[in-house]
Parts: C-alpha cells; sequence; structure tokens
C-alpha cells in the first residue's frame, strides 16, 4: 500500500519537479533537469523492486546493483582491464588509425574512391558483430581475438566519414592553396584534414560505442575466464543479476565517459567549428 | 550511376582475388597434413579450396552452401537457411516496428515540450554509449522467466538498438522548417495541429528514411545478438553460435551473408517506400 502511495507521489511530484527545473535557463539547470530525471527514475526503480517485492532474478534494485558493485570491485577492476585495456583500446587505436589512413590513401585515386565507397557503406550495414566466432577461431581465446574484432568494426565507420569529411573542402578554398603553392602535403595539413575533423570526431565517438559492443559480443564466443562479457554470459547463467547489472554499469560508465572525453577534446580542437562558436 | 560501376566491379574482383589468396595461405598448412606424400604443390593448393571445415572457405564455397541450403532443403527444416532467416528477420522487422512508433513518438514529445527536451535528450544519448547489446543476453534470460519465449524478446532489443537513430532523426527532421516557414503558417493562421501535419512533419520526411536505413540495420543486428546468449534453437544467430561450437566455418560465413543479404533487402524496401512517397510528393523528399 504504502509502495503504491510512494509511486503516485512520485509520478505526480516527478514531472512537476521536472518542469520548474526546465524552465529555468543557464548551464547549471540544463544539466540539473536531466540529473533529476536520472534519480527519479532510480527512486521509481528502487520503489518497484521494494515495494512489490520483485525477486531478484528478475530486476535487482539499484541498491542490490550498488552492494555488487561494492563487494565486486576487485573482479571489476579485472574485467575492466582485460575488456577495456587489452581489448577494446588497442583494437579502437588500430582499426581508426587505419581506417582514417586508408581514407588519406584513397583520396587521391577518384577511381578508387568511386570503387571503394559503395563497398564500404555497404560493409557498415552489415551485421559485422556476427565476425566474432570467426575472429576467436582465427586469433585464439584471449584478448588478441577481442581486439581484431574491434578493427574490422571501427575500420569502416572511420573510412566512410573520414573520406566524406576529406570531400568536404570547397573548390574556393582548394584554388586559394593553389594560389599560395601549398604542396599536396601543406594542403592536406593545414586545410582537409582540420576541414575534416569533425566527421573524424563523429566517427571516433562512434566507434567508441561499436568498440565495447564488439569485445563484449566476442567474449561471449570463447574467453579465458575474465572479461565483461565472459562476466556477463555466466552469471546470467547463474542467475546472479546483481553482479550483472554491475557489469553493465560498468560498461555505461567507460561508454559514456569515453564519449564525453572525445566531446570535450573535439570542442579543443576543433573549436573554430560554427557549431561551437556562440 | 554508370560512373560507378566499372570502379565497383573492379574493387570487388580484387576483393575475390585476395579473398581466394587469402584462403590458400590460411588453409595452405592443414591441406599440407591431410595431403598424400607425393602430392604435389598444386594439389594442395587446389585441396584448400575443398575442405569441409577451411579456416578461411572459398568464396565459391559458401556459394555453394549458400545456394545448397536456401534451394535444396525443405522450407520448414531446421537445415535450411531460409527459415533461420526468416526467425530472425520476423524478430527484426517487429522490433523495428516498436522503435518506428517509440522514435516517432519520442520525437513529437521532445520537440513541443520542453520538459520533455530538457530531460530526456541527455539520456536518449546515453542510452547509446551504453553496449546496448551486452545486456541482449540478460534481457532474454529475464523475459524468459517470466514466461515471454521466443520472438518478442528479440524484438524488444532490436527496438531498443533502433529507435536512436529514428528519434534523432525525427527531432532533427521536426526541427528543420526554419522561423519564416513558421511565420507564414502563423500568417495563415495555423493551428498547432496544422503546423504539424502541413509543416513540421512533411519537412521531417527527408531525415526520417536515412534514420530508417540505419535503424533497420540496427535491428538486424540486435535480433542476431539476442539469439546467441539463450542457446536459441533458430535464427542466424543460432546458426553462429552452433557454426562456432562445432567449428563448422561453412555454416558461419554463410550465416553472415545470408545476414548481410537480408540487411540489404531491408535497405532496398525502404528505398522503394522513399522513392513511393517522392513519387507522391512530385519528385521532392
Amino acid at each position: 500500500m504504502s509502495a503504491w502511495l510512494a509511486l503516485l507521489a512520485l509520478a505526480l511530484g516527478g514531472p512537476l519537479l521536472l518542469a520548474l527545473l526546465a524552465r529555468r535557463d543557464g548551464r547549471f539547470w540544463q544539466i540539473a533537469t536531466p540529473l533529476a530525471f536520472g534519480v527519479l527514475i532510480l527512486l521509481a526503480w528502487q520503489i518497484v523492486c521494494q515495494g512489490f517485492g520483485v525477486p531478484p532474478i528478475l530486476l535487482p534494485a539499484p541498491s542490490a546493483v550498488a552492494r555488487a558493485i561494492a563487494r565486486n570491485l576487485p573482479m571489476l577492476g579485472a574485467d575492466f582491464v582485460q575488456t577495456v585495456l587489452r581489448s577494446v583500446v588497442p583494437g579502437w587505436l588500430i582499426g581508426c588509425g587505419a581506417g582514417l589512413a586508408a581514407a588519406i590513401a584513397l583520396d587521391r585515386s577518384a577511381f578508387l574512391r568511386r570503387g571503394v565507397l559503395p563497398l564500404g557503406s555497404l560493409v557498415s550495414a552489415m551485421p559485422i558483430v556476427g565476425i566474432a566466432p570467426i575472429m576467436v577461431m582465427w586469433f585464439g581465446f584471449d584478448w588478441q581475438s577481442k581486439a581484431a574484432m574491434v578493427v574490422v568494426m571501427t575500420f569502416f565507420p572511420m573510412l566512410v566519414n573520414a573520406t566524406a569529411g576529406l570531400a568536404g573542402t570547397g573548390a574556393m578554398e582548394r584554388d586559394l592553396m593553389v594560389s599560395y603553392g601549398a604542396s599536396y602535403r601543406q594542403t592536406l595539413w593545414k586545410l582537409r584534414l582540420p576541414t575534416a575533423l569533425p566527421f573524424i570526431f563523429n566517427a571516433l565517438k562512434l566507434n567508441s560505442t561499436l568498440a565495447l559492443i564488439g569485445a563484449i559480443v566476442a567474449e561471449f564466443f570463447g574467453t579465458p575466464i575474465v572479461g565483461m562479457g565472459f562476466r556477463i554470459s555466466t552469471q546470467v547463467a547463474r542467475m546472479n543479476l546483481d553482479v550483472v547489472w554491475a557489469e553493465i554499469t560498468l560498461a555505461a560508465v567507460v561508454g559514456s565517459a569515453s564519449f564525453a572525453a572525445l566531446a570535450l577534446i573535439e570542442r579543443a580542437v576543433t573549436f573554430w567549428h560554427p557549431s561551437f562558436r556562440t | 550511376m554508370r560512373h560507378h560501376v566499372l570502379p565497383v566491379v573492379v574493387v570487388l574482383a580484387a576483393v575475390v582475388v585476395l579473398w581466394y589468396a587469402a584462403a590458400v595461405w590460411l588453409n595452405y598448412d592443414t591441406a599440407q597434413n591431410l595431403a598424400d606424400d607425393g602430392a604435389s604443390r598444386w594439389d594442395i593448393v587446389a585441396a584448400t579450396m575443398q575442405q569441409d571445415r577451411p579456416l578461411l572457405p572459398a568464396p565459391h564455397q559458401i556459394a555453394g552452401e549458400l545456394i545448397d541450403s536456401t534451394l535444396f532443403r525443405p522450407l520448414a527444416s531446421p537445415k535450411s537457411l531460409l527459415y533461420h532467416a526468416g526467425v530472425t528477420a520476423a524478430a527484426a522487422a517487429l522490433g523495428f516496428g516498436f522503435a518506428l512508433v517509440l522514435g516517432v513518438l519520442l520525437a513529437v514529445g521532445i520537440v513541443h515540450v520542453r520538459t520533455l527536451d530538457r530531460s530526456l535528450m541527455l539520456w536518449i544519448i546515453a542510452s547509446q554509449t551504453v553496449p546496448v547489446l551486452a545486456i541482449a543476453p540478460m534481457v532474454v534470460v529475464v523475459l524468459g522467466n517470466i514466461g515471454l519465449t521466443g520472438t518478442l524478446p528479440k524484438a524488444l532489443i532490436a527496438g531498443y538498438l533502433s529507435f536512436f537513430p529514428i528519434t534523432t532523426g525525427m527531432v532533427t527532421g521536426l526541427r528543420a522548417p526554419d522561423p519564416m516557414q513558421r511565420d507564414l503558417m502563423r500568417t495563415y493562421c495555423a493551428n498547432g495541429v496544422q503546423v504539424f501535419t502541413r509543416l513540421r512533419w512533411p519537412a521531417s520526411m527527408a531525415f526520417l528514411f536515412p534514420s530508417l536505413k540505419v535503424a533497420a540495420t540496427l535491428s538486424l543486428v540486435g535480433a542476431i545478438v539476442a539469439e546467441l546468449p539463450t542457446g536459441a534453437q533458430a535464427g542466424l544467430g543460432a546458426r553462429l553460435l552452433t557454426g562456432s561450437y562445432y567449428g563448422q566455418t561453412l555454416q558461419i560465413w554463410a550465416a553472415l551473408f545470408a545476414a548481410a543479404i537480408l540487411a540489404l533487402l531491408a535497405v532496398a524496401v525502404i528505398d522503394l517506400a522513399q522513392r513511393a512517397l517522392v513519387r507522391r510528393r512530385g519528385g521532392r523528399l
């Protein structure tokens, strides 16, 4: 009964609070409103789990997840090292680097570009996660196969985006560079790469999520006994959903933090871009 | 269009040639071990393209497996790839439907209600930085516990994965009309509903269709990954999983190509719908 009342209070008071917050202007309130929304959702989740006695094998309460995180910190740390530091980061760096290099190489030949680009967007449209079992077969159970998976997943989005970015310079600007007597290298470095930066950052941000997904899904197909994907699949089988949610929280934090970090770097590097000028 | 045909054909041919070379290179060791003592080098090279469980199947083997498992098996048998593709496509299509409804509703809400705009948008973006596919196994297992099995859990994952591009595309699209056009509607004395149906909705279509194409492939990926964890018996994801357990590489590659073909078909259907709409509107989206 009290759970119904609490939920009712939340359903009435929550939107009211949000509406009040949303009417304020300024940077602080723009961040406070979504944060308040998140807190309200967590509250509702906790009330539902506790008040209606939802069995923890269906949905553990946020407090149970927090306890699971506190209890398993060393294990989460080991999984983080295995999945993020060993698989995702090297794979993401190699995949994005190779994609960018390929885009710059393709850029010199219009023929190759016309041939590769449709195929590149075709491959980006394919469910690439499906090659995970093949990567595990080729590169073994350890992090190498996951990193290889991440390389394949991140290569094509970067190729397609960077090519679009490199093609984005106007004829006037290129004419200006020619009239300066600039070499190919100078034009690339001073004009075309900076113009392509928003596209490249777009691909970097997209790829940061894709890379995490790729590594975790590849771990479903076989791993040493550590890693976020391994932990999720084994703990689901044992019905320890609080540990699974702890891993999901870790994945969400890693995903959001890398996205936010890239967005900050983008702001600092492409401060001149119209979308950031105020 | 013809401008593009020759380069694409050349690059495709190069990919196929490289593929054969890679197949010979990767399969050479196993072929050598299996070959008779007196076998010449060319015999071994020929053998690399005919193994049952090659490390990398040659393109013609994949094509053969695809044709064999689609055309020459009864449609209802679990050996037919068409049956598995159908199971996955049904889940993906249902999920795509969910995503379309949810995505458009969210976008309409976000554009019209300031509170929703302020509080939801950040979480919608954050929801995509979470590796959604990582939750897929858990969602399937949990929904299985409360009696929901089969297509629906997979469709839910496919929908969660694919609503994002639709929402963001529609938000951009519904906001696309500039102040001049909105002022014009105001001078016509149009009310809110009319502004929505006559100006915002038509303007958003140019943004909706590219988002739909992205969403269609995402929902397919979601459906396939959702089939992995439960040891599902049917679907392309299940084919991938059993193929990887038993080392049936041909089966894995055939399932992969089937998934790619499904994705292309989905994009083609959306493209047809887009063309139909363009024609109805007199040649403009």
